[in-house]
């Protein structure tokens, strides 16, 4: 019984989380465009615009959810909540503050970079079954993209479990007790930071990697035929997946809930205990979700030929040489 | 080692232009003073209207309601599309000769594009552009306008 009860306050939990996060995230990233694209952004809804993405979100309720007639109607439906379902089973080792964790599984790592892959399967799904040529290509882009970032995305995760000895999540935030990864590694660990930054943004679909979404050639891509809450079901995932990855490079790279601690600066490590590891994690996570919506409105997008050249010809190759260099590091006992 | 030395040089280069494009949108991050868009209904009272902003044709009268429109019609020659329509008048000089004159400057804000080519056109500096664009009105007769004012004349020495 007591199971039962924990599990639906769980459940509610990371509803009510997404929810949330689906609303600040798509509100931050249009503030964020307007600011660094010199103008105002929303500004009309409740003060300074807060409510803009709540009105939003009743608009896309109050729509009609359409399913095309040639579409298959049984995965057409199941799609958005495929992309969702793999978005939440990822929640599960994240843990969000000290002790505050749903699921502390001693293959953390690893789960997470095996279940971030599920997500492809349900945008497949969604391409396929809307029976429309533009999904499909849509699809088979964003899957593409997906599959072949995956592989440098893994090899800085492993590069960091190869540090840390561990692919439990707690042990790898315990391990960055005096100090976060990113400092302690040297310029490999560095590197390894900024090809998994590269690669996730990639992963989640976002510009410059945004080829699943063409207006001119593939209108939406992958979610062309979908509208109204289903619409809005894919997009909520979109976010939420940024909000994961930076969660999952906040953790990996940056301590997670760990407070920043200097050496030996005894007064200023006490000053930052003072700080709730909660806020810690958070504003780790919000610091690289803002990289990533930086990323979006100041490069300019790559065509489907360089996206796959600068992964196998650029990342893939650097982050092996960069894995092989951290081994040795760790070998060596070379990090602080 | 050349190709290697090409390869390292080259994502050198990339990453160092992408932080240079990171830099100029992250100053604009921090600095709000600098945005630009002006909050229209809002700021009637106080709007920034850039200087060579061109709104409408106007023709600029003195305190004696007076002119610098000869009516030689280098306007109404100018405008690509009829906007502008020049009605002359005989007006009869003192000494008793029959002088040509303007009687009536008709504008077409409705056809009217902008352009600027009649103000640049005109050799005593009669017409202007202003500022004004708030033009939407209910009946498309109201966008014909008359630019003399009425009772005006030609300022004395313009020819």
């Amino acid at each position: 019984m007591a199971l039962i009860l924990e599990c639906v306050i769980v459940m509610l939990l990371v509803i009510s989380l997404f929810a949330v996060l689906g609303l600040v995230l798509v509100l931050m990233e249009r503030k964020v465009a307007a600011r660094m694209q010199i103008r105002l952004g929303p500004n009309r809804v409740g003060p300074k615009g807060m409510f803009q993405t709540a009105a939003d979100t009743l608009k896309l309720m109050m729509k009609e959810g359409l399913t095309p007639d040639g579409a298959d109607k049984f995965l057409f439906n199941l799609a958005p909540f495929v992309v969702m379902i793999a978005a939440m089973l990822i929640m599960a080792p994240i843990a969000f503050a000290k002790g505050f964790q749903i699921w502390d599984i001693n293959i953390g790592v690893l789960y997470v970079s095996a279940v971030s892959s599920v997500s492809v399967i349900g945008i497949l799904m969604a391409g396929w079954a809307s029976n429309n040529k533009y999904s499909l290509l849509g699809a088979m882009r964003s899957g593409a993209q997906i599959v072949s970032y995956e592989l440098s995305a893994g090899l800085s995760i492993i590069s960091i479990v190869v540090l840390s000895g561990s692919l439990q999540v707690s042990d790898i935030i315990a391990s960055q007790q005096t100090g976060w990864w990113l400092f302690r590694g040297h310029i490999p660990a560095i590197i390894a930071f900024v090809i998994f930054i590269i690669a996730v943004t990639a992963e989640t679909n976002r510009a410059p990697f945004d080829l699943a979404e063409a207006e001119s050639e593939l209108t939406a891509g992958f979610h062309t035929e979908y509208s109204g809450m289903k619409f809005a079901l894919f997009f909520l995932a979109e976010y939420i997946n940024i909000f994961i990855v930076c969660a999952i490079g906040a953790t990996l790279f940056l301590g997670g809930w760990m407070p920043l601690h200097m050496g030996h600066w005894e007064g200023f490590n006490h000053l930052m205990d003072y700080i709730p590891s909660s806020l810690w994690f958070l504003g780790k996570t919000f610091f690289l979700i803002f990289l990533i919506m930086w990323f979006r409105w100041t490069f300019p997008r790559l065509r489907v030929d360089q996206l796959l050249s600068l992964e196998w010809k650029y990342l893939l190759p650097i982050s092996m040489f960069n894995l092989l260099l951290i081994t040795l590091i760790a070998i060596m006992g070379w990090h602080f | 080692m050349a190709f290697l030395k090409e390869y390292i040089s080259e994502v050198y280069h990339a990453v160092s232009s992408l932080l240079k494009g990171m830099r100029t949108t992250g100053s604009y991050f921090v600095r709000p003073k600098e945005i630009i868009t002006q909050q229209y209904p809002d700021n009637r009272a106080d709007m920034k209207i850039p200087e060579r902003f061109r709104g409408e044709v106007v023709m600029t009268h003195d305190e004696n309601n007076e002119h610098a429109c000869t009516g030689c019609t280098a306007c109404e020659l100018a405008c690509p599309n009829a906007t502008i329509k020049i009605v002359t008048k005989f007006d009869t000089t003192p000494e008793g000769k029959k002088k040509k004159a303007l009687d009536t400057f008709v504008y077409h804000l409705e056809l009217c594009t902008m352009c600027n080519l009649c103000v640049e056109a005109c050799p005593t500096s009669a017409i202007k552009m202003a500022q004004t664009f708030e033009h939407s009105v209910y009946d498309r007769n109201q966008l014909l306008k008359k630019l003399n004012n009425p009772g005006s004349k030609l300022r004395a020495g313009v020819e």
